[in-house]
């Protein structure tokens, strides 16, 4: 089998291996590190920042987080993300506005504000690490008519 | 309605792009059943992940998935996924797929020390069967299996016929052990029936939720979104959290309380207590719909038996016994609010809170509960605790009235606890144990009395233990990596499978860490590679059509298990005055007498197509000749629809049915799904007149059972001084191995870092983001250290998730489990944390 890890990446730290057994070309998502070594060491990551945001990957991928998010916080009053992503805000805060799907309840009422279905923002969408995935992905998206 | 949606994202979809300032969002109009204009077909799919049950829209172009989306017309989720739900698109495509079987060889034959070598079908279940049946010329017990509560309904189904029926043990276990065995024993002690009364519909009916041990915001995010979505918008709304560290969910707590681990057994007898004081129970309903009991106490803490703690108990088991109202208002008195607050250390104020709003007649209450309450030592005790005060209040089976368990896999209640795939289970609730039960499945299965063993199987933390003791050596793992998963890995699974007495299967679609544990490897077909069904935690069935092919020579586990069953003859796996029995088996394989039993083969055939004519592949009954999912359904509805049935209360709709609708919730009568069961107007099980009737007990009574807090298993101490906890996070499921290769979600979160207090990490002198080494008397792992994301522990408890293989936290736990349903603790051990 073809070996298909991409960089595993940062230091293995070798410790002992009792009752290690050889894996062949195959390998677990700790890479190289065998089972019973004590724990694979990575690189530190930043946070990967992209001026005009991410490209989606196919047209209903909800979008990552270009940007850090740590300051914004959401509570049951306020909710840090529609400071500037909301309908009122983004056009102020050159943002982009929240989708539309995202205006409209679960009985499919259209709302003026953000349904609260959507409050919690994290559930859909992260930031990015700036790292190497551990395996490639061969998902392909096809081109789609607007 | 839902094509006013539809309409409406359409149209607007562009003027949003127009709007945004460097993001592309594409003027897409929302997709539907069938082909849309770009010749992409799009199907309804249950999500892969965890038990809330979402559906997803597939869409598929040319063999390859290209989009998923919500599915606007699912009733659990309408339109909404979680991050992990809207990344399905990815999870069949990491590169690494395995499309090759792979047997550990040396020098061109199989050596447990050897390495993986690509090898045929046919050489790996050659190999495989000469293994299990020198296994089986020791004693049926030699053989076992660990499955999954994310198998399909007829993958667990015809995994429970292969080893109970076939190979006569019962050590089939799914992984759903560590996940809801608690809760399933907690139902069957209480109302002598398996899963929730209630229905996701408690979820905008109800004025108060409260969790106990779930973080609803990152487990359940869809439940989770129906829940905020009520408490923004119906006036005098209430959330009550219950946790031993403060996470996301806490961002929507009215009442956020964090207690000392395991005494929110405590904390349900104080609610209990004030209910009786302040004589707000529900007197009318009490008297007429329950029984009070006590359970045997100091029960141990199911380790290995020479462990000073099993050594140490003086009482054993569950049996209960039926104690007076009264006797059980004095157990509970000793769990005054200042008692409770003492031992919890959580303010007098908030526990009062959270009591008063049980103790209110006027207030609708769903309780919530995962994992915090069924991965306890006395989970079954916990689980009934909470039983115990919606049943003193009567707020039970009706609308917004709910004591609700979680289920955290896709399909723990369908595939685990329905299809009977626990060590001593069979169909529909039925037991190994009971004869009735034995003979009516053997009725059913068409088989001779007395070919199913009455002594259930090892369970999944003994199935590890009999691995390593050498007296399980064939072992079959599949659809769940449990080498990532089982507490205490350095001690118990890892010299288990790789005692040399042992041959170790495991099927997964990727190399994971159990897989590299591993004497053979299967390629394994995935999700919506098969035809499936699942059954989520509102008793709602599911199915999905084959929507792509497999890579390579993966194969289902459906495929794998009916392939395997040809490799046996009945003369190897049945002693002869069993089969004297039933002499017309005499020469068959097993895969003969257990498949080709002129039921699971009855239907022809057929071209599996949607309601727009769309033609589906379905590769199983195309290699079989037959429509082995539908026959495999059918076979099992005998078990729960007859009109011979044992149990009734679980009654499912025809196979076709399933496939027109986005799922029903059992038991399903005249075509109709029941949302509430056990109360008259919403269960037609319930007797006119009746009220209330829990008719899984004989006298239709539901269980109040008393149980007092007892101490956990392994608390902290001079030495490792920290309690810890583990878990999962949003972005990944489980042990990662599939969301871990999709890159959006590997980004998002990488790997598992130590959540701790900050005042922890400076005593000592442990800085954020560098690595420290968590240890325990088992093993230690090595992580960075967090103390400012989203779990925010209290002063001396660190939480630790799971999913990356690159730590394996399991090193770390503790086997103990709750000895009446046998799940593993994985909330609580001691640790200490050093630098690295």
């Amino acid at each position: 089998m073809k070996k298909t890890m991409h960089a595993m990446v940062g230091v293995v730290l070798s410790f002992f291996v009792v009752g290690a057994v050889s894996a062949g070309d195959v390998a677990s998502l700790r890479g190289a590190s065998d089972l019973t070594t004590k724990a694979v060491k990575t690189k530190k990551a930043k946070l990967e920042k992209v001026s005009g945001g991410f490209e989606r990957t196919w047209a209903e991928q909800p979008p990552m987080v270009p940007h850090e998010v740590d300051k914004y916080r959401i509570s049951i009053k306020n909710n840090g993300c529609l400071k500037c992503h909301g309908a009122k805000t983004y056009e102020k805060e050159k943002s982009p506005k929240v989708g539309d799907s995202h205006f409209l309840t679960r009985d499919d009422k259209r709302l003026e504000k953000v349904s609260s279905r959507r409050w919690f923002c994290t559930q859909c969408h992260a930031p990015q690490m700036s790292l190497t995935p551990l395996v490639s992905n061969t998902f392909e998206t096809v081109g789609r008519s607007k | 309605m839902s094509m006013d949606r539809r309409s409406f994202i359409k149209t607007n979809a562009v003027a949003a792009a127009a709007a945004t300032a460097g993001v592309t969002i594409p003027g897409v109009a929302m997709a539907k059943d069938g082909m849309d204009k770009d010749n992409i077909r799009w199907d309804k799919a249950a999500c892969r992940f965890c038990g809330t049950g979402c559906s997803v829209l597939v869409g598929t172009k040319e063999g390859r998935v290209v989009a998923t989306q919500g599915d606007p017309d699912a009733p659990v989720n309408k339109g909404l996924n979680c991050i992990k739900g809207y990344f399905l698109s990815k999870i069949m495509y990491g590169k690494d797929r395995l499309t090759q079987p792979l047997l550990r060889k040396k020098n061109g034959k199989y050596d447990k020390e050897g390495e993986f070598t690509p090898v045929s079908w046919d050489e790996a279940f050659d190999t495989m069967a000469e293994k299990w049946k020198d296994a089986l010329k020791k004693d049926p017990t030699h053989v076992g299996m660990f499955g999954s509560g994310q198998w399909t309904l007829w993958e667990g189904y015809a995994s429970s016929k292969l080893m109970k029926a076939g190979f006569r043990s019962n050590n089939l276990d799914p992984n759903a052990r560590h996940c809801m065995a608690s809760a399933v024993g907690a139902f069957m002690r209480g109302f002598g029936i398996d899963e929730p009364m209630g229905c996701y519909d408690d979820l905008e009916h109800a004025d108060v939720f409260v969790l106990w041990g779930a973080n609803m915001a990152e487990m359940h995010p869809i439940l989770w979104s129906r829940l905020t979505d009520t408490r923004l918008t119906k006036k005098d709304c209430e959330v009550h959290v219950l946790s031993t560290y403060e996470h996301r969910s806490f961002e929507l707590a009215d009442n956020g309380m964090v207690f000392e681990p395991q005494t929110d057994l405590a904390i349900a007898n104080y609610i209990a207590n004030y209910i009786i004081q302040n004589k707000a129970y529900n007197k009318e309903f009490v008297d007429a719909h329950c029984n009070f009991k006590k359970t045997p106490l100091d029960i141990g803490y199911g380790l290995r038996p020479e462990h000073p703690l099993e050594k140490a108990k003086t009482g054993k088991g569950g049996k209960l016994s039926g104690i007076t109202f009264e006797e059980y208002a004095k157990s509970v008195e000793p769990y005054t609010l200042a008692h409770a607050s003492k031992l919890s250390g959580v303010p007098k104020k908030k526990l009062e809170r959270l009591a008063k709003v049980y103790a209110d007649p006027s207030k609708k209450v769903s309780s919530y509960w995962t994992m915090g309450m069924n991965q306890h030592t006395r989970g079954v005790w916990m689980n009934g605790l909470v039983y115990n005060i919606h049943l003193l209040m009567g707020k039970i089976s009706e609308p917004g009235n709910s004591p609700f368990s979680l289920t955290g896999q896709p399909s723990a209640c369908g595939t685990a606890r329905e299809v009977g795939t626990f060590a001593h289970r069979l169909p529909a609730d039925l037991v190994v144990k009971k004869k009735p039960h034995r003979d009516f499945a053997e009725q059913v299965w068409k088989l001779p009395e007395g070919t199913i063993p009455a002594k259930p199987g090892y369970h999944a933390v003994k199935q590890n233990r009999m691995l390593k003791d050498g007296k399980l050596n064939a072992y079959w793992v599949m659809c769940n990596n449990n080498a990532q998963a089982a507490a205490n890995f350095n001690e118990e699974t890892y010299p288990g499978y790789r005692n040399p007495a042992n041959f170790i299967t495991v099927s997964d679609p990727y190399p994971t860490v159990s897989a590299m544990a591993a004497d053979l490897i299967l390629p394994t077909a995935m999700w919506i590679e098969k035809e499936g069904a699942y059954g989520n935690a509102e008793r709602r069935t599911q199915f999905w059509r084959q929507q792509v092919q497999a890579p390579g020579e993966s194969k289902s586990d459906m495929w794998q298990l009916m392939e395997f069953a040809k490799r046996f003859q009945i003369e190897e796996v049945w002693p002869a005055e069993l089969l004297a029995k039933k002499p017309e088996y005499a020469g068959q394989s097993l895969y003969q007498v257990l498949y080709e039993n002129g039921q699971v083969n009855a239907y022809p055939v057929e071209e599996v197509k949607d309601s727009e004519g769309n033609v589906y592949d379905n590769d199983e009954s195309k290699h079989f000749g037959y429509y082995v999912q539908k026959g495999m359904f059918e076979e099992y509805r005998m078990f729960n629809s007859a009109d011979n049935i044992i149990k009734k209360g679980h009654e499912m709709a025809p196979f076709q049915k399933y496939h027109e609708a986005r799922g029903m919730r059992w038991p399903v009568i005249d075509g109709k799904e029941t949302l509430w069961r056990f109360r008259e107007g919403y269960d037609p099980h319930v007797k006119k007149g009746a009220g209330v009737q829990f008719y899984g007990k004989p006298d239709g009574k539901a269980n109040i059972i008393t149980a007092p807090y007892e101490p956990a298993a392994e608390s902290p101490d001079k030495e490792f001084d920290m309690w810890l906890s583990t878990g999962r996070v949003l972005e990944h499921w489980h042990s990662g191995s599939m969301t871990r290769r999709v890159p959006e979600l590997y980004k998002a979160v990488p790997d598992a870092v130590i959540y701790m207090h900050p005042k922890d990490a400076k005593k000592r002198k442990l800085r954020r983001g560098k690595f420290a080494k968590v240890i325990s008397r088992r093993g230690e792992i090595m992580a960075r250290v967090e103390t400012k994301g989203r779990n925010k522990p209290p002063e001396g408890l660190i939480f630790v998730p799971w999913f990356d293989a690159g730590r394996l936290i399991n090193k770390v736990t503790l086997d103990a489990t709750d000895p009446l349903s046998k799940e593993t603790d994985y909330k609580k051990c001691a640790v200490k944390v050093v630098k690295a």
